[in-house]
């Protein structure tokens, strides 16, 4: 096999800082290459300077595809490449698909422009790109705006574009980050099948090479047949993925792998008493058939005839992809949003019989981590004012010192030290955010904590930690969680019980270890099925 | 325990002040028209017919602040004092007294009775820019309208940013139904023709700066609520704003600690276009003859004179020269608020959009 791409010495600077430093790897025609590391290792910087879509970023070094010097090639020339020679997919597909034009507008856009094709012949091929994507019904869907599509199907019409004019190189950037877990298998699939076939149709050498970036190592197993690990800026370790499975050489590799969450629960003794009931939850949403004022209106049901119950110390997991209506559950459970049908009770009471100052109090009882620990912290207010708001308003007998050491002490638990307590939150990392957020909700003293999706705005290794807080926490304060996620790996190393939504309801439950070795439904199977 | 007291870190709203003071155009503008109005509120030192200080007899006098009859200096009438007259002028400077008048003889009222040529009299040493068809002092004129249009627009753009983040925030909040019958009674409102309402408004009262200020504040913040109810539309379903409800906190709370001082960005960055927007309402309303009524000073009557009296160019150009770079000045202003706010354009690493 000869070298595709080959990158030497790339070094790139923004503001006198090494983004990315040093780094040499080449691809071979026909090679699946996974690029891995933590958001902030220059992963996706790095793709990106192959196709020159850096801006206010000094490169050196060299890139060469197929012998060809593209650092010091003519912006011209560099167009001709981008599109039909390397092609891109981005993560977030509704943000790379332009909202105002059909997807099959948009693939053939780069169809006209590179190859010239005109008509009928040209609509011929969008649909077969979009049929060799897997996409159902593409005679359709190619009149589809991408706002009509799933997540899958826009990255579908995504990978569809890429394909487009057959290119030697695929970058594929987190491409599977944004879609629910049982999808993202299919994608991997498809793309790896797509990729055989390039192979079969045009010979190793003519092949399609995919340079995949990700953090997600399950995915690199999968697909890559050689990894390269970046930490900081630096390639540590470059190695074929059955190598670096299974006998990581760099430090950093091992401490990677190591991050999977491992399990960390302490079984329950018995003597725990039911904290939070909830029976015969329904939710529904009204919504207009039309735009018209006195449109018809139907119902659907966001969770139908839901029924669960949470122990002390015990953390129950509620796992399902997007729009399973998990989350709308969490808000139910927390009394946020009164439910159609059904009553949640919360230490022997109904909520609904909770009032004044009773009512207040439960606030501080019942408390909730969310998950993107940047949009969960007000931009404009000192650490010290986050976390001290509850405190100040359900414990208003304390005086100001007295609140300022529990500010400090609360801080010290997550593992943050004092000085933080004047700065704002943009200073911080994800990890400490999240941190932050656990400290506000720990302050008042609550019995039960509903954790959504707690870490999955966060790198492996930060989850590891995140999630070993929040166990030692509830050993210490004897805490109930209701654990909402998609990631199975994080149900098993917490929940103690788990529940598995599909459509509003809940399709199978119990005991954590037995619903992932032993799963019944056929919903549950995928799920586990996609996670390993 | 107590832990040391732990360094500060600038708050976002410090950060946008140091971000706007290293742009050296708006900074300079701010400090250069916050002393021009500064010296503006000091007018009465600057550009007064009344002696500051006087001496007269052997004993003191403050004609700036209290009302001497003609007959304390001699003279025969039981009225005010008239200190451009020659018999006060000659009284006072007799040997043994004494008078300190301000650096521009001139109030803003007050006619020269006794010109060398006609009215509208070109610049001379007695009125440094000459006088209006009356025979005022355009000096003192500019230096009192500046005045009274920098107070009317900080006035104005108050009462409209008060009114406005109000309503803005309520609807915004609240969304739904709230939102939907205040947004169409602020249509209603908004469609209400402000220019005849003044003009009717001003035959049926006395027309005042007060009228017009109260009519002109009634409209100016519809356009700002708009602004405010779309941030806090956007901020309200934010994880943070959810955190602060199951922590407890009433909506006012949240309303007041959370939304708010996330949602002012668009509020700040306009207040200097608004200032600017209020002046220029102020001074068309004055040009056009239904603004304040005389002899209250403005930039709006001095333009209309101007354009009656083509040649005299001492009215028409200093009142163009003031208005213009007042102007210039809340727009450079406003320019670098912008830019101070806008993190955006000051990102330290750019990512790509392809």
């Amino acid at each position: 096999m000869s070298a595709l791409l080959e990158i030497e010495g790339l070094t790139l600077r923004a503001d006198g800082t090494r983004l990315v430093d040093d780094l040499t790897l080449s691809v071979a025609a026909g090679e699946r290459v996974a690029l891995v590391g933590e958001s902030g290792s220059g992963k996706t910087l790095t793709a990106l300077s192959i196709l020159r879509l850096t801006s206010g970023i000094e490169v050196s070094g060299s890139i060469r595809l197929a012998g060809r010097e593209l650092t010091t090639l003519p912006e011209a020339q560099m167009r001709d490449i981008r599109g039909r020679d390397v092609a891109m997919i981005f993560q977030e597909p509704m943000a790379a698909l332009n909202p105002l034009y059909t997807i099959g507008n948009q693939i053939a856009e780069t169809l006209a422009l590179h190859e010239g094709l005109r008509g009928k012949a040209l609509q011929e091929r969008v649909i077969a790109l979009l049929t060799g994507t897997g996409l159902r019904d593409p005679e359709q869907r190619v009149n589809s705006y991408p706002h009509q599509l799933s997540g899958g199907q826009r990255q579908r019409a995504m990978i569809a574009m890429a394909m487009a004019c057959s290119p030697r190189l695929l970058i594929a950037d987190e491409p599977t980050t944004a879609l629910d877990v049982t999808i993202r298998a299919r994608i991997v699939a498809r793309l790896l099948d797509l990729q055989q076939r390039t192979i079969q149709e045009r010979g190793i050498e003519r092949g399609m090479a995919v340079l995949l970036i990700t953090h997600d190592l399950p995915l690199v197993k999968r697909f890559a047949q050689r990894v390269a690990v970046l930490e900081h800026g630096r390639l540590v370790e470059v190695a074929s993925t059955e190598q670096l499975f299974a006998a990581p050489e760099h430090p950093y590799t091992r401490r990677l792998l190591q991050s999977v969450p491992v399990r960390n629960v302490r079984p329950l003794d018995g003597t725990e008493n039911v904290v939070l009931e909830a029976k015969g939850i329904q939710v529904q949403f009204q919504q207009r058939t039309s735009k018209r004022l006195f449109a018809r209106r139907i119902s659907t049901h966001a969770v139908q005839d839901v029924g669960f119950s949470v122990r002390s110390r015990e953390t129950v997991g509620i796992v399902g992809e997007s729009g399973s209506g998990k989350s709308t559950l969490a808000l139910v459970a927390l009394g946020l949003l009164r439910p159609g049908a059904g009553e949640v009770r919360f230490g022997g009471l109904p909520l609904s019989a909770y009032r004044g100052a009773q009512r207040r109090q439960l606030r501080a009882r019942l408390q909730i981590v969310f998950q993107d620990p940047f949009g969960s912290l007000s931009p404009r207010r000192t650490i010290a004012q986050i976390v001290g708001e509850g405190l100040a308003l359900h414990r208003p007998d304390l005086s100001e010192t007295q609140r300022y050491d529990r500010i400090v002490s609360v801080l010290t638990e997550v593992g943050l030290t004092h000085d933080c307590l004047h700065r704002y939150p943009h200073e911080f990392s994800g990890g400490q955010r999240q941190r932050i957020a656990i400290a506000r909700s720990l302050i008042v003293e609550p019995q039960l904590i509903v954790l959504d999706e707690p870490t999955s705005a966060l790198d492996i290794s930060i989850q590891k930690q995140v999630l070993e807080l929040l166990a030692e926490l509830q050993r210490k304060y004897g805490l109930s969680y209701v654990l909402i996620t998609h990631d199975l790996a994080v149900v098993r190393a917490m929940a103690h019980r788990v529940l598995v939504m599909k459509d509003g309801r809940i399709v199978e439950g119990g005991d954590t270890l037995d619903v992932m070795e032993r799963p019944t439904h056929d919903y549950t199977r995928q799920l586990v099925g996609a996670s390993q | 325990m107590r832990a040391p007291e732990s360094r500060a870190t600038q708050s976002p709203g410090l950060r946008v002040w140091t971000r706007f003071k290293a742009n050296r155009q708006a900074w300079w503008s701010l400090v250069i028209l916050a002393s021009l109005f500064a010296l503006s509120l000091g007018a009465e030192l600057i550009a007064n017919d009344k002696p500051l200080v006087a001496r007269y007899d052997g004993r003191w006098f403050l004609p700036l602040w209290n009302e001497y009859p003609e007959t304390a200096f001699g003279g025969e009438l039981n009225t005010e004092a008239d200190y451009h007259e020659p018999f006060v002028r000659r009284a006072l400077e007799k040997p043994g007294n004494f008078a300190l008048y301000s650096p521009n003889g001139w109030g803003y009222a007050a006619m020269n009775y006794y010109p060398t040529t006609p009215h509208p009299a070109p610049p001379s040493l007695t009125n440094l820019l000459g006088t209006d068809i009356i025979g005022r002092d355009i000096a003192a004129r500019l230096l009192y309208a500046f005045r009274i249009s920098m107070l009317f627009g900080l006035g104005l753009t108050a009462i409209g940013v008060i009114l406005g983040v109000a309503f803005g925030a309520i609807q915004g909040f609240f969304g739904g139904s709230v939102d939907l019958i205040t947004q169409r009674l602020i249509e209603v409102w908004g469609s209400l023709p402000e220019l005849y309402l003044l003009i009717i408004f001003a035959s049926l009262l006395e027309p005042s700066i007060w009228l017009i200020f109260v009519l002109l504040s009634m409209f100016s913040w519809i356009g700002l609520s708009d602004y405010v109810r779309a941030e806090f539309l956007r901020n309200r379903h934010l994880e943070y704003v959810s955190a602060a409800r199951a922590m407890g906190l009433s909506n006012w709370q949240i309303m007041w600690r959370h939304v708010l001082p996330n949602s002012l960005t668009p509020v700040i960055t306009f207040i200097p276009f608004r200032i600017s927007a209020a002046i220029m309402a102020l001074t068309s309303l004055d040009f056009l003859g239904l603004g304040v009524p005389a002899p209250t000073p403005s930039l709006g009557e001095l333009l209309a004179q101007g354009k009656t009296y083509l040649y005299a160019w001492w009215i028409s150009i200093p009142t163009f020269v003031v208005l213009i770079s007042t102007l210039l000045l809340l727009t450079f202003i406003g320019d670098g608020l912008r830019n101070a706010m806008d993190t955006r354009s000051s990102a330290r690493l750019s990512k790509v959009v392809p």
